[in-house]
């Protein structure tokens, strides 16, 4: 919405300009796209079902980073703790009080949305570099919390969770049905009064006050909706996994998350879709290649070694070369095809 | 007793690691997340200088440090220099992505087992009694060095050309660089200094107990003790890993031996939300709303 089209598209009210799609090719590979999303599980094996099937789960709880991080500009690295709440949330529930899966979702986003209240009651006072920290002080006092009932109730190495849904086929469309409502919810919050007062702050938050933007309402708005999303990947996540433990929710998993956004690109629900993308499958395309040169038989040990130093060296390298993230690349070459056919050479 | 010197040994490894940040932050501006990591490779310089240089266990000790420092100097140069200038959040990043390709290329390199560089040195550790209280000698060096390194550090920034260099960048780089302070050479010198006492701490500690995996908490954990002190102060950083060690030990012995990975976050939010800028910090230095 609102990037500016290089010729023939005009928008002439706004209620054009706000349109998510607004050309007839956008229309078009939509539909292409949607078609391609619902009939994936008829033609994809398993190992790619359940490939598919951790990328939306992702992309549930990028969007969530992206919409907090990316948009209101509100640095968090308590990510995983979210996710741990939300998944505890479910596990508790369920092993307590054998609660059903319709109602342990919502239950654990509203845990998310309370916990998203404590998160955020620091960015009224702190900002940049001491917010991270204080989200990250949170996050260690819920896997804290989630750990000391791991232990109390004698699970010690994790909830176990039956999933209603046992078939990877119906996990399938059921996250989909989610992680395409989480999108569509994240956009037209963005292109509403609220997404609209978050990049204002992003930009400058005094300004954002003087423009009339309530600025702690709206700081605190993005850390309720962005923690109840996050909760609610979390709450799913456990259900997929038909498993939680604390151990699951470490300091890796915000820096993977961190890394989606940034590797996606900042301020972009695309880049967040795309980070998701590749954080998840970067690993595997890993061990593939190392299958390919032959190494995998000797290295099968080290595997885990050799993705985390890649991992890292790849952030580095997007961070260093790529601040844009693959956002920035896909624009690029889109502003590369405009000039299609070539006739004339570009300035 | 033996709880008082508990908390005292705590504190010194906190405050050894601690003035790492506190060193960057203070000339840089940059937080660096990947201490813990530049931490634990200095403890797996000893282990390799330990068997390059059998029955030397001075010159392995001295080549380890000097090494520890080259590779903060390498850090700046290759990769830090580069992120000068931009944004808060970018930097930090860079340094947690570069926290996790060390974690990654040393379990690579040396694999996960633990290692005992003390025997590797084949240097006795001894129990010694304090009072009524027992120390053991690494822990008992590992609370001289804290002393050496901050008595050193304050000689350095006090009266040190190179020091009130490092002083006047972390105060205003603009006017620094006018006055022909370089400051890549400044924050390359903060870089290898913060690494060299991090290596130390690393060491130490490994020779201490054993090398292993948990190591990097440790740094994490060194962490909240630089911010309740106040991340620009030194002095701060001293008296932040007392509290923060003080609180640890007392929770670990009279609540639960679980707490202690959460004792210091729990002080460090407590600090967070009734002084911000820590105990000694420079209170205009704080981004705050």
């Amino acid at each position: 919405m609102s990037v500016p089209r290089a010729s023939g598209y005009f928008r002439t009210s706004y209620r054009e300009d706000q349109r998510l799609l607004d050309t007839r090719s956008q229309r078009s590979w939509f539909v292409v796209f949607a078609l391609a999303m619902l009939g994936f599980p008829l033609l994809a094996g398993t190992f790619a079902l359940d490939l598919a099937n951790q990328v939306l789960l992702a992309s549930i709880g990028a969007v969530a980073l992206m919409l907090l991080t990316g948009y209101a500009g509100q640095i968090s690295l308590g990510h995983a703790g979210l996710m741990a709440a939300g998944a505890f949330t479910a596990g508790i529930l369920f092993k307590e009080l054998a609660a059903p899966f319709w109602a342990t979702v919502p239950a654990s986003a509203a845990v998310g949305a309370l916990l998203g209240l404590a998160f955020g009651l620091p960015s009224l006072r702190l900002r940049g570099l001491y917010l991270a920290v204080s989200t990250l002080a949170l996050h260690f006092i819920v896997i804290y919390a989630g750990s000391e009932y791991e232990t109390r109730r004698g699970f010690s190495t994790g909830v176990v969770i039956d999933s209603p849904i046992a078939d990877a086929r119906a996990w399938y469309y059921v996250l989909l049905a989610f992680a395409a409502a989480a999108v569509l919810v994240s956009l037209n919050l963005l292109r509403s009064r609220t997404g609209r007062a978050w990049r204002a702050i992003r930009a400058r938050d005094t300004v954002a006050g003087a423009l009339g933007i309530g600025v702690q309402g709206a700081k605190l708005s993005a850390f309720v909706i962005s923690s109840a999303l996050a909760a609610l990947s979390g709450c799913l996540f456990a259900y997929y996994r038909g498993f939680v433990s604390a151990e699951a929710f470490s300091l890796y998993l915000t820096i993977q998350y961190v890394a989606m956004i940034i590797i996606g690109g900042m301020g972009s629900i695309l880049g967040a879709l795309l980070g998701s993308v590749f954080v998840v499958l970067f690993p595997y395309a890993i061990e593939a290649a190392m299958k390919s040169v032959g190494l995998a038989e000797q290295l099968s040990s080290l595997l885990f070694a050799v993705n985390y130093a890649a991992f890292g060296l790849v952030m580095i390298l997007f961070l260093v070369l790529e601040p844009l993230g693959l956002v920035g690349i896909w624009r690029r070459v889109q502003d590369w095809l405009l000039l299609w056919p070539f006739r004339q050479k570009p300035l | 007793m033996q709880l008082a010197v508990n908390v005292l040994v705590l504190a010194s490894i906190y405050a050894l690691v601690s003035c790492g940040y506190v060193l960057i932050y203070r000339t840089s501006r940059v937080l660096s997340l990947a201490h813990g990591e530049l931490m634990m490779l200095g403890a797996y310089g000893l282990v390799m200088t330990a068997s390059l240089f059998r029955g030397h266990p001075l010159i392995a000790i001295a080549a380890s440090a000097g090494l520890a420092g080259v590779v903060g100097l390498l850090v700046y140069a290759l990769l830090m220099r580069r992120m000068t200038g931009e944004a808060v959040l970018a930097a930090v990043l860079t340094t947690i992505a570069l926290g996790i390709l060390l974690r990654g290329s040393m379990l690579l390199i040396w694999g996960a087992q633990e290692y005992h560089p003390l025997r590797a040195l084949e240097l006795p550790n001894p129990s010694l009694p304090v009072a009524s209280a027992r120390i053991s000698a690494v822990a008992l060096a590992l609370v001289l060095s804290t002393a050496a390194v901050y008595a050193g550090l304050w000689a350095f920034l006090r009266f040190g050309a190179w020091g009130i260099r490092m002083r006047a960048a972390g105060q205003n780089p603009l006017l620094a660089a006018q006055r022909g302070v370089g400051l890549h050479g400044v924050y390359a010198l903060a870089w290898a200094l913060a690494t060299f006492t991090g290596g130390l701490a690393g060491m130490l500690i490994a020779s201490d107990a054993a090398l292993e995996q948990t190591m990097v908490v440790i740094g994490l954990k060194a962490f909240p003790a630089a911010l309740v002190g106040g991340l620009d102060s030194l002095l701060g950083a001293l008296a932040g890993s007392l509290i923060v060690a003080t609180a640890e030990v007392l929770l670990i012995h009279y609540v639960d031996p679980l707490v202690s990975d959460v004792a210091p976050f729990v002080v460090l939010l407590a600090m967070l939300v009734v002084r911000p800028w820590g105990l000694f910090g420079t209170r205009e230095e704080l981004d705050r709303v």
